[in-house]
């Protein structure tokens, strides 16, 4: 599945170079992919229901894939160094609860330091996940299905059952989930400006492309100088504290919160980074194209409700994208190696 | 399974170590240092504490109702149990549950007999395992990710054949005998199945070449398949009974909560899983019991009992204890191992110091 970033050993720089623009290109059109879907989607519903372009319902369907696209960007990172975190949902119900907690009982608090310490808990979570995966040597899957659970019966056992009602939260907090600057939502602008730093950390920084090795040859980074236990425990540190993030959005978006908050949500977001071309495997994807799939997903939904599709199908499509989605991955993983592999023979011959 | 070679199959060496021709001493240590002996002594600390939490713990009556409760779980983690010990894994079985049990009520909506539904039902979990087989082994698709993808998939069509609606209205006779115990005695029928299950489970994986194939494929696939094992095909096989059993539960939750409906069953496959893992099984594959498995469903079981009776400790430990447990029984095998290894180095150092490692 490794169609890696990094490649296989190139023959000289010049090819090294031109293999690396062929994985690039091949990113691009990943993406390109799943944005021509999306157009599609988006063009024949509004063909067959032309109220689903209003400003309204696309204003909903963007606030509803931000949360999602967040914390896909965390999945992200987790899954590109070829581990998988699925305790996204429960450190999101656990944050969620606090930020909704803290601000009933204060309401003076100011709303950064509210998502500092929201996000803080978060990056706590996730630093005892990657304490036990990298230090522990606990697979990634073993760690955080337990701490899925382990999160959310702290969840419970906090909330006792209670929940945080939207009339004891102050205004600027909802407002935050719910109001809009030049028409765009602050939900929706949170997201973007998330994803857009993730994602170019991810491209762009060293540490960011030494995810990628990592997760493309976990021993043979090691042997290159990659302080993998560094930059593991980085990406689920990360990954906690953008799921943290996540919860505060969900408490000032929903107003209401209980210890339930985001039962489920692991699945999605692990399907929305790999219907976004996130190889499960680790070594390939980004955090754009991620995001692209929480939309994508998220807009799948709306476009079922909208046409009045039974909502009994939503379920049934969203598995079978995330089959498709990485079909074709296992498919265009397939052609690019041999095209690699080509070129390297035509340049030895 | 996210297979990494680095950190790969930590404890396979100590369990194997004492079988040849040990000293008695080494063959005892080996059999109480065995995961399985972990378990039981985990196990009569939860009845012991349990018992301390409530008198109501070591009774019959709460045995018939704990084990009840976990029928459905406990079934399908045998079949997993095979799945990950080949170094797969398969998180839709819970889906698969609420297929069968959508297509019961449909089809018991239609007006068929139970008796004809029921193997119509084994056969759609046998083509959900099928799919997912095929999509793994002729597909080469990662079993992680198609099988959440169908855990969506098949959830779904469950909700596509009978939506929101449920059934209940199936006759007496089917819902007692899921309900009922066993011939006066206070095991219950489901335990008895899942007994008869286990046997067979056990019997096929750890006495048949089947079963040492599936080992074999577990503990280094490329390998076995170029020692002649029909790789892809044992794959599928063990996809097709997961499904299988997994429609069986399907049909068990439904009779016993006189109740189909597509929403049963939500997160099952993740209790699945922790069972299996708690029993020894390792995630990289290869290594496990079916022994261990029944004594992990045990020791879950007891735990969950213990906490629900227990007036003074909230019940929402549960989570966190299985959390615990689950991350532990990874955890501690490997600390130990480390610690062993540790003091090995050390002592071959203080004996050839000049090749000691800097």
């Amino acid at each position: 599945m490794s169609t890696s970033a990094v490649g296989p050993p190139a023959p000289a720089p010049v090819e090294g170079a031109r293999a690396r623009r062929l994985t690039e290109w091949v990113f691009r059109i990943r993406e390109l992919g799943i944005v021509v879907a999306l157009g599609l989607l988006i063009l024949v519903t509004a063909i067959l229901e032309p109220r689903f372009i209003e400003a309204d319902s696309l204003r909903n369907l963007a606030l509803n894939a931000s949360i999602f696209a967040i914390l896909a960007a965390g999945q992200t990172l987790v899954i590109v160094t070829r581990n998988v975190d699925l305790s996204v949902g429960s450190v999101l119900g656990l944050s969620a609860y606090f930020a909704g907690d803290l601000l009933s009982s204060n309401p003076g608090l100011p709303l950064p330091v509210v998502f500092l310490l929201g996000m803080g808990l978060g990056a706590v979570c996730g630093l005892f996940n990657g304490i036990l995966v990298t230090w522990g040597q606990v697979p990634a899957l073993v760690v955080t299905l337990g701490t899925l659970y382990a999160f959310r019966g702290l969840a419970f056992l906090w909330t006792d059952g209670s929940q945080v009602n939207a009339e004891t939260l102050p205004d600027a907090f909802l407002d935050l989930g719910t109001d809009s600057i030049l028409g765009v939502p602050y939900l929706v602008l949170i997201a973007l400006v998330v994803v857009l730093a993730v994602g170019q950390w991810l491209r762009d920084f060293r540490s960011g492309r030494e995810l990628y090795a990592i997760g493309s040859n976990p021993d043979g980074a090691r042997l290159a100088g990659v302080r993998s236990d560094r930059r593991v425990l980085t990406a689920f540190v990360a990954a906690g504290a953008l799921a943290g993030l996540g919860g505060v959005l969900f408490t000032a978006r929903f107003g209401t919160v209980d210890a339930t908050a985001g039962v489920g949500y692991e699945l999605t977001v692990i399907a929305a980074a790999v219907v976004g071309g996130v190889a499960i495997f680790g070594g390939t994807g980004s955090v754009y194209g991620a995001a692209l799939g929480a939309l994508l997903l998220g807009c799948i939904t709306s476009s079922l409700i909208v046409l009045r599709v039974e909502a009994f199908w939503q379920q049934a499509a969203i598995g079978a994208l995330l089959l498709i989605a990485v079909a074709l991955d296992r498919f265009l993983g397939l052609r690019i190696d041999t095209a690699l592999r080509r070129r390297s023979a035509r340049r030895a011959g | 399974m996210l297979a990494d070679a680095a950190t790969s199959e930590p404890s396979a060496a100590p369990s194997a170590a004492p079988a040849a021709g040990a000293t008695p001493g080494a063959r005892v240590r080996g059999v109480l240092g065995r995961w399985e002996a972990l378990l039981i002594g985990l196990l009569v600390i939860t009845f012991v504490v349990g018992q301390g939490l409530s008198t109501e713990f070591l009774t019959a009556d709460s045995f018939t109702t704990g084990s009840l409760d976990l029928s459905e779980v406990a079934i399908m983690a045998l079949a997993l149990a095979l799945v990950i010990v080949a170094a797969e894994i398969d998180l839709s079985i819970a889906s698969v549950l609420a297929l069968s049990s959508a297509v019961m009520a449909d089809l018991w909506n239609r007006g068929l007999p139970l008796e004809l539904i029921m193997p119509i039902c084994l056969v759609v979990g046998g083509l959900c395992g099928a799919f997912n087989g095929v999509l793994v082994t002729r597909l080469g698709l990662p079993s992680l990710a198609v099988t959440i993808g169908t855990l969506a998939l098949f959830r779904g069509l469950a909700f596509v054949v009978i939506g929101d609606e449920s059934v209940t209205d199936f006759p007496v006779s089917w819902t007692d005998r899921a309900f009922g115990n066993f011939a006066g005695t206070f095991v219950p029928n489901t335990m008895v199945l899942f007994a008869g299950l286990a046997v067979g489970f056990g019997v096929l994986l750890h006495f048949t070449p089947f079963g040492r194939s599936v080992f074999a494929i577990g503990a280094n696939e490329e390998a076995s398949y170029f020692s002649g094992l029909r790789v892809k095909r044992i794959k599928l096989i063990l996809f097709v009974m997961a499904g299988i059993v997994a429609a069986l539960a399907g049909i068990i939750i439904s009779l016993r909560n006189s109740t189909a409906a597509a929403n049963v069953g939500q997160g099952f496959e993740l209790t699945a899983v922790t069972a299996v893992l708690l029993g020894g099984v390792s995630i990289f594959g290869g290594r496990g019991t079916i022994v261990g498995v029944i004594l992990a469903l045990l020791l879950l079981g007891g735990i969950q009992k213990a906490l629900l009776l227990s007036e003074s400790i909230s019940s929402y430990w549960i989570q966190i204890v299985t959390g615990a447990l689950l991350v532990g029984s990874v955890l501690g095998p490997n600390l130990a191992r480390r610690v062993s290894e540790t003091r090995r180095r050390r002592s071959s150092q203080s004996q050839h110091p000049e090749e000691g490692h800097p």
